[in-house]
């Protein structure tokens, strides 16, 4: 603490803390809106799935709230035999509040058994995760849930 | 390079038709390309951005991976095991480095 600090009376400094906190604020506000959203995810899916997703097949494993949005664990099972005619081909994931839409795509086989991953993402900020799953008979499910994240995971 | 280390546990050996779980993790920055040095530039992107799982050289799983793939990055998947044989585990970096592992399923 210098000498100057010291001498500040208690409305001199709250005053200061004030407009520091409005400083931050603004700053927030008006950082550009470099992310991703709904549309952005639907254009991605269009890109690489033929075909409207209709709901259903998807059972999502995700955490309600995400403490650290470094690491969020995600899990995903489609329902499918698994056989060579009746398969999962392709399932992708996708974030909606991201600086990009897309997070991982898993090309399955039928001698994955059972169409189930799980891996961790990244989450800059409470959002909705995406995911959409591809058939080999060509029709396309999709599920979506929302994750609340307390602290965002896009290292700036 | 030396601290990319990637890792696999799977069960030694499965009944036929089993369905087996596998882990995989590599030990990687997934540096997304958004960061910022302390002059301001930009870090440029490089993550692994590639991930296959072949058995007896007959491809199981396949996985694109873009920057919200987690640092560290782990994935758990399934597989049915039919012969006895040997799983080949692929990460391609961005900039096409390949990092790989082998490991032995003996099905009964």
């Amino acid at each position: 603490m210098t000498e100057t600090q010291l001498t500040l009376s208690r409305r001199q400094a709250l005053k200061g803390a004030s407009a520091f906190a409005l400083t931050l604020m603004a700053a927030g506000l008006l950082a550009p809106g470099a992310h991703a959203d709904a549309a952005a995810v639907d254009e991605a899916i269009k890109k690489l799935v033929k075909g409207t997703p209709t709901e259903g097949k998807i059972k999502l494993d995700l955490p309600q709230i995400a403490e650290n949005g470094n690491t969020v664990p995600v899990a995903f099972e489609v329902d499918s035999p698994m056989s060579e005619g009746d398969y999962v081909k392709s399932v992708h994931l996708f974030a909606e509040g991201n600086p990009t839409p897309s997070v991982a795509s898993f090309h399955f086989t039928p001698q994955s058994g059972l169409a189930r991953a799980s891996t961790r993402m990244r989450m800059a900020g409470t959002q909705n995760v995406v995911v959409v799953a591809e058939m080999s008979n060509g029709k396309v499910y999709m599920a979506k849930q929302q994750v609340k994240v307390t602290i965002g995971g896009c290292g700036g | 390079m030396s601290n990319i280390k990637p890792r696999v546990r799977i069960p030694k050996s499965a009944k036929k038709g089993e369905v087996v779980e596998i882990k995989t993790l590599i030990e990687h920055k997934m540096e997304t390309g958004q960061r910022k040095d302390k002059q301001g530039n930009k870090i440029p992107r490089k993550i692994v951005n590639r991930f296959e799982c072949k058995f007896n050289g007959k491809l199981v799983l396949a996985s694109d991976w873009h920057p919200a793939v987690s640092a560290n990055p782990y994935l758990a998947f399934h597989f049915r095991a039919e012969d006895s044989g040997e799983f080949e585990f692929r990460w391609v970096e961005d900039g096409g480095a390949e990092f790989t592992k082998k490991a032995k399923l003996t099905v009964s």
